[in-house]
């Protein structure tokens, strides 16, 4: 293949003049982080609530769980970030819609990005939540009202420390997937790590280069990412507790 | 919003949103799929082999490619394709190629990785002693794969395959990156045409949902029929 490789443009100075473009990349892990971590707690926040709901024996409460999951599930990402970013500041009332479209950038793309993103995987996290709370016995339940809790106290002292550990290593892979998908924010603008290797690409015509160095940043973000979750497994374990592995399943 | 929801303009161009985008889509879901799995069976049962370099070599591979956002895999193999099309047939200079292609190309290379993780989880569901006794009967490993081991693995696996292509469904709409005339991406054009965004975009939104919908409600009653078979 016919490709001479400039590895030096990494060192040169981006057009923008912030300084090289491997800095100009670093900045864009930075946003893609600060974009992940705010959508992680909005959809942990989120997917736990509606996961936990979806278990209760409250059957209103259950379809309406169901209905969330399902709206926002059948959406492709893109589509939702547009509806985000183009369609619902129109649909809110006037004054308040404006003030969104009327932020300064990156703020008006970095707001609907962790909404899309947030909601998006929350829905991801409740199915988790809700199959690790489906995989404890019934008896731990029975165990907890017999013992004098009430539904909330069972929830809150026996059901869900087991069932986050049980969920520990999907949570980290879908923490992984909002790493991930948050480039899917630069179709809006934002300028985090695949958009600025993209920009870099267009700028410095070194298109290799560019998304090599991406691709490195990304591998090195995860490695770091699955090396402290173990961490954090290994720190929550309850000793004697043996958590199942799961059915395969799909993703992206 | 100052005129309020406009339906005319999806009256105007749902005919062009199906006949050009939605074919795209569709197309595009179907060799990626079929490819997909193709080649990510292959993966797995490379994965699974004992020879150690041709699983890491494997290995390596679904492990990059589900690392790596995927608009990012759409970046890459936009740009590698014309380079790889001409050392292929040897020309000097990167050929050209189109958006679809392009993108068949990267889906299927994507997909493959996670098909291939399924698979082998389809593979790994069959009992041991099914590939003995057809090592017994004086199949090869291949032919042991082909008639033993594999039709099971597809059928254990057909639900969670199905949800998959779902996916892929879906995410062929990322295309609009590379401004192919997907479903998104001709909804798009019209919309920043005509200035309808509210509209075309709830609109696609609404066809995403029904068709997502409606397939997955048919995977789950393909799932409660073979879990009564087995």
């Amino acid at each position: 293949m016919n490709y001479n490789w400039h590895w030096k443009v990494l060192l040169e100075t981006e057009p923008g003049g912030s300084g090289t473009y491997l800095h100009y990349l670093i900045v864009g892990l930075g946003w893609t982080l600060v974009t992940a971590l705010a959508a992680w707690v909005i959809a942990l926040a989120i997917g736990a609530l509606v996961g936990t709901l979806r278990t209760t024996p409250l059957k209103w409460v259950v379809r309406l769980g169901n209905l969330y999951v399902e709206i926002f599930r059948n959406v492709p990402l893109i589509v939702q970030m547009f509806l985000w970013f183009f369609v619902v500041p129109e649909l809110l009332p006037k004054g308040l819609g404006d003030w969104i479209k009327q932020m300064p950038p990156p703020w008006s793309s970095y707001l609907p990005a962790v909404l899309c993103l947030g909601i998006f995987t929350s829905v991801r996290v409740a199915e988790q939540v809700r199959a690790g709370i489906n995989s404890l016995p019934r008896g731990q339940r029975m165990a907890g009202i017999a013992t004098g809790l009430t539904e909330t106290q069972t929830y809150r002292y026996v059901i869900l420390p087991q069932a986050f550990r049980i969920i520990l290593p999907p949570l980290t892979s879908e923490f992984m997937n909002v790493i991930k998908n948050s480039s899917v924010a630069l179709t809006i603008g934002l300028l985090e790590l695949t958009g600025r290797a993209r920009s870099m690409q267009e700028f410095s015509f070194r298109v290799f280069e560019a998304f090599t160095a991406a691709t490195v940043i990304y591998l090195l973000t995860n490695l770091i990412v699955v090396v402290l979750m173990r961490a954090l497994e290994k720190k929550v374990r309850v000793p004697g507790l043996i958590a199942v592995a799961g059915a395969p399943q799909a993703g992206h | 919003m100052d005129s309020g929801f406009d339906f005319d303009v999806i009256q105007r161009s749902w005919v062009y949103l199906f006949r050009e985008g939605m074919s795209f889509t569709l197309t595009l879901t179907a060799l990626a799929m079929a490819g997909g799995i193709v080649f990510g069976t292959l993966l797995a049962m490379m994965r699974l082999s004992s020879m150690k370099p041709v699983a890491m070599l494997a290995g390596g591979y679904v492990n990059l490619m589900r690392s790596i956002p995927l608009v990012l895999v759409i970046f890459w193999f936009f740009f590698l394709v014309p380079y790889i099309g001409a050392w292929v047939i040897g020309a000097r200079d990167p050929i050209k190629v189109g958006a679809f292609w392009s993108a068949a190309i990267t889906f299927t290379m994507f997909e493959a990785a996670y098909y291939c993780e399924i698979m082998r989880a389809g593979i790994q569901s069959i009992p041991r002693g099914q590939v003995w006794s057809g090592y017994a009967l004086g199949l090869d490993y291949w032919q042991t794969m082909a008639r033993i081991v594999l039709p099971q693995a597809f059928r254990n696996m057909l639900p969670v395959l199905l949800t998959q292509t779902i996916i892929l469904f879906q995410d062929t709409s990322l295309v609009y990156v590379i401004s192919a005339t997907d479903f998104l991406g001709a909804a798009a054009k019209v919309a920043n045409r005509d200035y309808r965004l509210v509209e075309m975009y709830s609109f696609v939104a609404v066809v995403y949902f029904v068709v997502s919908y409606g397939l997955s409600a048919l995977v789950r009653r393909l799932q409660e029929r073979i879990a009564i078979v087995k």
